[in-house]
């Protein structure tokens, strides 16, 4: 068991210090002080309990927008459409929102989630139904469905369901102050991330632990074995994908809840393709983008830092999320090579 | 009566205009595709190319004032992210697609980080034909004003098709896209010619996008792609691979993405935003008619089946 443990952790812990140091590289040929630069990231990310509350809000969404790419993935569907996931979300929850405003909160929280992940379900499920029956490229696919997603929503807000009131930043009508989601106990985290945990938690359970996820994996690995061995391919892909688009759904509909009140071009914040950088990184396995997701909400909540200390563009944090993404893919043709990582397995 | 008909002709001329012009980057990248993706190999990074491609043309136009050193230069910046994806999709276990998606963060990243001080300063534009001299119109003028990069494109989607039929380059390039083991066995280093169709495949993305910050939209800014790269992509599928395909494909996009604005322009402000999406709408249907789950696609290279 430990010696399975071992080369998973290893290999993408050193891929992301080889990353760090070629960010550092970039900054200090951009004129920046490197090593300042990576202080004031864990000042701005871990350094106190303050910047720990606003790392984990924004790792909140992460983890559930990983989910949207991780869990398709098992199957052996590469879809990228967790943006227009949150998009269409975080839409229609607001919209169920609006509608039920003066009912009693908790009533409006269960219907806005409701909303909010059949819809993201049913956007990516989609997807997957499509690559299934008639043989559409399910990435391509979910990228265009991104874009429809965001102009869908362009349209709502700048026209029929705009609140007049919203002058710089056009959104829909406010949710109502008494049915926002509420924070965890006496911290400034919003419910949204207890939320992903579980769902992180459940999803790793339904995949590792039960026969469902098993089939998952078979059809992951061999698709032509699971049909052979009677498997029902197309229910579980449509399955598998309808729990990732309510997990990015859902994240929408937490970003609505609990930070915004309203439905506007804030839903669309790149968490969606932040995701799938976290759902690689960890392997596509729904326990590991906990902490991987952790990670990368700590690099979204020091970017203000970097920008306020040391001048750097906003787009530092997309440059190291790019070398970071490159080198960790580089990374997995390293896995199986070192006898020395394996050999752990027999002495355990 | 006759002034309607009068504006229905403007109208189609300023769609026909604005599918030149708005259709000459998806030319490029669905060309620059077009021959990776006959190698065997998908590229998914042109987005990112396409931005590297605008960013470091505009910064070159700006430096040397010249904006043909600034389409080299872009063309140079699309060889180099071709031959990282390459060296990368080489290496064992690792995958084309997910290589393409970390290629387009980072060179937009990159592109946001770089930019920054291209945003304020005007570099040199690229020199337009006045095809519409002969007319007293204004907006006939405007839209046949047509750029030397789109009439370069369109003479070259014929030489790519030639060269893929006729040129000994051109048949190696086939074979290994049909069969990297019948490729191996004509001696052939299937590597090496998929780097190669990669790099000048980043070549030409590089270009389309020096088109978008030197002609137009013009200006070096943050939004100026919202996914031609991606698109490209589609639009090679659905113009079966081949470079003439792509050709017409390229306009069809580019009269798809101009309808919004044209009809703003003569006052159908409703369903604006909507119509930003008739693009990828437009993209979708035809992937979804035209693909099939039962067959390969007649025209689609044989090792691309593993990652289709």
């Amino acid at each position: 068991m430990m010696g399975r443990l071992f080369e998973p952790i290893v290999i993408p812990f050193a891929a992301l210090l080889v990353a760090l140091l070629l960010f550092g590289i970039f900054i200090t040929a951009a004129g920046a002080d490197a090593l300042g630069v990576f202080e004031s990231m864990y000042r701005g990310a871990f350094g106190t309990w303050f910047s720990w509350q606003n790392t984990l809000v924004r790792a909140a969404p992460l983890m559930l927008t990983a989910l949207c790419t991780a869990l398709p993935a098992r199957i052996g569907l590469i879809i990228i459409g967790g943006e227009g996931a949150v998009v269409v979300g975080g839409m229609t929850a607001a919209l169920t929102g609006i509608v039920l405003t003066h009912a009693s909160p908790i009533i409006v929280l269960t219907a806005m989630a409701f909303m909010g992940m059949t819809t993201g379900g049913l956007w990516i499920a989609a997807i997957s139904a499509l690559r299934h029956y008639r043989g559409v490229n399910e990435t391509i696919s979910s990228l265009l469905l991104n874009y429809i997603a965001i102009a869908i929503m362009n349209f709502l807000v700048f026209g029929p369901l705009r609140d007049p009131e919203t002058l710089n930043k056009p959104s829909t009508y406010h949710i109502g102050e008494a049915n926002m989601l509420t924070e965890m106990g006496s911290t400034s985290i919003h419910w949204g991330f207890g939320l992903g945990v579980i769902a992180c938690v459940a999803l790793w359970v339904l995949m590792r632990h039960t026969p469902f996820g098993f089939a998952v994996d078979i059809t992951g690995g061999n698709m032509r074995a699971a049909k052979l061995s009677g498997l029902p391919v197309a229910r579980l892909m449509i399955i598998t994908s309808l729990l990732a688009g309510a997990a990015a759904g859902l994240a929408g509909m937490i970003e609505v809840a609990a930070v915004h009140g309203r439905a506007n071009s804030s839903l669309n914040a790149n968490y969606g393709y932040e995701g799938i950088l976290v759902a690689f990184i960890a392997r596509h396995n729904p326990l590991a983008i906990i902490p991987v997701a952790i990670l990368f909400g700590g690099i979204r909540a020091s970017s203000g830092l970097l920008q306020r200390d040391h001048d750097l563009p906003d787009a530092s944090s997309l440059v190291l999320q790019g070398i970071i993404f490159i080198v960790i893919l580089a990374s997995e043709t390293l896995y199986g090579r070192f006898s020395w990582l394996r050999a752990k397995e027999k002495t355990v | 009566m006759n002034e309607t008909e009068f504006s229905l002709l403007n109208i189609l001329i300023a769609v026909i205009g604005g599918a030149i012009r708005v259709g000459t980057p998806f030319l490029f990248v669905s060309l620059g595709e077009c021959l990776t993706e006959r190698s065997g190999r998908i590229n998914l990074g042109l987005e990112g190319t396409l931005m590297m491609g605008a960013m470091t043309g505009y910064g070159a136009s700006y430096l040397s004032g010249s904006p043909w050193l600034g389409v080299m230069a872009a063309g140079m910046t699309g060889v180099i992210l071709g031959g990282v994806h390459a060296l990368l999709c080489q290496q064992q276990k690792v995958n084309d697609i997910a290589v393409g998606i970390a290629l387009m963060l980072l060179g937009t990243g990159l592109a946001f980080f770089l930019g920054k001080p291209l945003i304020q300063p005007t570099a040199a534009h690229l020199p337009a034909l006045h095809l519409g001299s002969w007319s007293d119109s204004p907006v006939i003028q405007a839209a046949l004003d047509i750029n030397v990069l789109f009439v370069m494109g369109a003479l070259l989607a014929p030489a790519m098709a030639w060269f893929f039929r006729y040129s000994r380059w051109g048949l190696y390039v086939r074979t290994v896209g049909e069969s990297a083991d019948a490729a191996r066995a004509m001696g052939l280093n299937v590597n090496r010619v998929r780097m190669y169709s990669t790099m000048a495949g980043g070549f030409l993305a590089g270009v389309g996008g020096s088109f978008l910050s030197l002609y137009y939209p013009g200006g070096w800014s943050e939004g100026l792609s919202s996914g031609q790269g991606l698109m490209a992509v589609a639009l090679v599928i659905f113009a079966r691979w081949n470079p003439v395909y792509c050709l017409y494909a390229s306009l069809l996009f580019g009269a798809a993405a101009t309808l919004g604005p044209t009809l703003q322009s003569i006052g159908m402000t409703w369903g604006y935003y909507l119509f930003h999406a008739a693009p990828y709408v437009l993209t979708l249907i035809i992937m979804i008619t035209t693909s099939s789950s039962t067959r390969l696609l007649s025209g689609m290279p044989g090792q691309l089946s593993n990652v289709k």
